[in-house]
């Protein structure tokens, strides 16, 4: 247990946490919150190498968690290598005050723990209180810059991020109240590994109230319609590595937490199946998203309800189920993480450099910022679900299952998926191309972590490495 | 003394509902903080209720908590504030009190049907106490959509986290609960501290939820 990389995943955030919330200077911290992440990400890369420690009664390490948690600490990597470029460029025009950098860097670790918590946790309890966590904090990141929009977004956040976690909180207790006179009173109740062990033995009416709890309160966080008020603010009102990382990772935690509970209902064969529920679900969200991307103005409200169109592709994804279609949920689960963040790196950079976020005022990247303009293209036409990025491959395997099985929920995702496809050519072609508008500064850093991402995406579309697939396939039979 | 410890339980935890529906039509800030004080004394009695027949030490903790901190500590904290931003005046609504009254009446027979009915198997303290913890779950959230000003948003979802701490203590036996109200208080303190940092008053003038969506960033 000793060498367990566990330690560092969870150990490295907080104690930097308090280091961050100490030290001044903005360029010390920023360096620090780089060197924090490294550290965290080689913990999580060693998950892989070293034995991994046995299921215990808070914390669990298994093939599903273990992408999650890698991609989580990857993803948190980068977006603090991006954050160092665009916070020393909110001091500099004044947006940011040193003070409240120190806040914001405290607050970046503390959310990377209560991430890698939920991700770890083998106690729905514990999964709770650290999704929680992670959502506190990124409520006041969001509202970190002080302006009306910024406040009313991170308060509109609070406000159903709470009631999302109230609900998932009585959910919880619902599975508690229905494990205990099987498992018996106290922790072994609340224990993920064994409540899948005694489920068959629960009371099927009791999960399946639960569950619906459950969805409606973590599916909040998912940012489903229609409890996805809260996501397009928060987004567009937040620091920008903070919507890279909300939209990359906060939004596959919840999703996770979901799965798990998805997993915990589907091992009770008498309990309602709760794939048609995550299928409705991901279907609105869907649709309804494509409908809303064309009516947008501000480049990463955009953005947003591109990413709530594709949590609902996901949801749609788990909820037909079968390997095939679990298998496409989860790589499009990591394509969506690693395309959405590389462009919102892209976009983050493009409005610092515009000093704007209108569509109208961002023009003609490829002219002004050669490097940046065809990045964000590149992320742009990957997220439509253009060949060869790994998006498509996910969106095509997806799109097959489901017309093998129920052609008519197929001929609805395709109508959604053409929508949102549609919308996002219509604003590559405004952002990227044409004639330049406004500043032609150039941009103050390469954008590096946008092309890593991307590389990353297009190596996958190209060619899925045998152990990687055959892992995926693994997992995918893991969730039924 | 089975009979009395059910009696009891049964007693508070209507009580609490009781004292939800009385929150529903207080129409003015300072009122509707008194009565919430109320609310978070009959929870601190249930859960206290509960760790005595459970013989579970650690809710008296729970209750302790609900006690000094919702009971004393928020309601002052939240006086202080509307006080200080002068809004002793009326609380607005967006549906009349006797509509709202209705659909909560309406909220509970729901609540009630659809847990005596899914828990069939359970013991009765348990079903009864989930059945009145929805209830005031419910009712809280009927709260945070019928107000628009952020104090009595805030005491709604109080409210409603008071319910979930009620289904929680009534759970035999369940685990955490003390650190889920203890990460529950956090939250709610975030939020007291954040009407007072972001001096919602000082920018918007108002704390009337309304105002702040006039801000919205979406203008057309």
């Amino acid at each position: 247990m000793s060498l367990s990389p566990i330690i560092p995943i969870l150990l490295v955030p907080v104690g930097s946490a308090a280091l961050l919330a100490l030290l001044p200077g903005y360029r010390l911290t920023a360096r620090l919150n780089v060197l924090a992440s490294v550290l965290t990400f080689l913990a999580a890369v060693a998950l892989f190498v070293l034995p991994r420690p046995e299921p215990g009664n808070y914390l669990l390490v298994d093939d599903l968690n273990i992408v999650f948690i890698v991609l989580n600490c990857f993803v948190g990597l980068t977006a603090a290598l991006f954050s160092a470029g665009y916070i020393g460029h909110e001091i500099e025009t004044g947006r940011l005050t040193p003070v409240y950098v120190r806040f914001y860097h405290a607050m970046y670790q503390l959310m990377m723990f209560g991430m890698n918590l939920a991700l770890l946790s083998n106690n729905i309890g514990l999964m709770w209180v650290a999704i929680e966590l992670a959502t506190l904090t990124t409520v006041l990141m969001v509202g970190i810059y002080r302006t009306h929009e910024a406040l009313e977004a991170a308060w509109k956040y609070f406000i159903l991020g709470s009631v999302g976690i109230a609900l998932a909180l009585f959910g919880t207790i619902l599975v508690y109240v229905a494990a205990q006179p099987v498992l018996g009173d106290g922790t072994p109740s609340m224990v993920w590994t064994r409540l899948v062990a005694g489920a068959p033995r629960f009371d099927p009416a009791l999960l399946n109230l639960a569950f619906v709890f459950l969805l409606l309160g973590y599916g909040t966080k998912v940012g489903l319609v229609p409890l996805h008020a809260w996501l397009p603010d928060a987004h567009a009102e937040g620091p920008t590595p903070i919507s890279a990382v909300l939209s990359g990772l906060l939004l596959n935690v919840a999703l996770y937490a979901v799965l798990r509970f998805k997993m915990l209902v589907a091992a009770q064969p008498e309990a309602l199946a709760p794939g048609p529920l995550m299928i409705g679900m991901g279907l609105v969200s869907l649709i309804f998203a494509g409908f809303m991307l064309y009516r947008r103005r501000d480049v990463k409200r955009f953005f947003a309800y591109s990413s709530i169109e594709h949590m609902g592709i996901i949801t749609f994804a788990f909820g037909m189920g079968g390997p095939l279609a679990n298998f496409a949920g989860l790589l499009h689960m990591v394509m969506h993480s690693l395309t959405k963040s590389a462009i919102f790196f892209g976009v983050g950079n493009a409005a610092q450099v515009k000093g704007t976020q209108k569509f109208a005022e961002i023009r003609g990247l490829s002219q002004s910022h050669p490097a940046l303009g065809w990045g964000l293209a590149l992320g742009i036409l990957a997220i439509a679900g253009m060949p060869p990025f790994g998006v498509f491959l996910s969106e095509f395997l997806i799109v097959t299952s489901t017309f093998a099985r129920t052609p008519a929920l197929a001929l609805l995702l395709v109508f959604g998926l053409l929508l949102a496809f549609g919308a996002l050519l219509l604003r590559l072609t405004s952002l990227v191309f044409g004639p330049p508008e406004g500043s032609e500064h150039p941009a103050r850093a390469a954008p590096v972590a946008l092309y890593l991402h991307m590389a990353i995406v297009l190596t996958a579309g190209l060619y899925l490495p045998g152990p990687v697939e055959h892992w995926f396939q693994n997992v995918a039979r893991l969730l039924g | 003394m089975e009979r009395m410890a059910f009696d009891t339980a049964h007693l508070l935890a209507g009580g609490l509902v009781l004292v939800s529906f009385m929150m529903i039509y207080q129409d003015r800030l300072q009122a509707l903080l008194n009565t919430f004080t109320l609310h978070a004394v009959v929870l601190s009695g249930a859960v206290a209720w509960q760790a005595w027949t459970q013989a579970a030490g650690h809710l008296y903790v729970t209750a302790a908590i609900a006690l000094i901190f919702k009971a004393i500590i928020i309601p002052s904290a939240l006086t202080r504030i509307v006080q200080r931003l002068g809004i002793h005046r009326e609380v607005e609504q967006v549906v009349g009190t006797g509509l709202t009254m209705l659909t909560g009446m309406g909220l509970v027979a729901l609540s009630i049907v659809l847990m005596l009915h899914v828990t069939s198997k359970a013991t009765a303290f348990a079903r009864e106490d989930l059945a009145f913890a929805l209830s005031v779950v419910l009712l809280g959230l009927l709260m945070m959509v019928t107000r628009r000003n952020a104090v009595s948003q805030v005491v709604g979802f109080m409210s409603l986290e008071n319910g979930l701490i009620l289904a929680a203590a009534g759970a035999r036996g369940m685990p955490l609960v003390v650190e889920i109200s203890v990460a529950f208080s956090i939250l709610v303190a975030f939020i007291v501290i954040g009407i007072f940092l972001f001096r919602i008053r000082e920018r918007f003038d108002t704390v009337d939820v309304r105002a702040l969506d006039s801000f919205r960033g979406e203008r057309r």
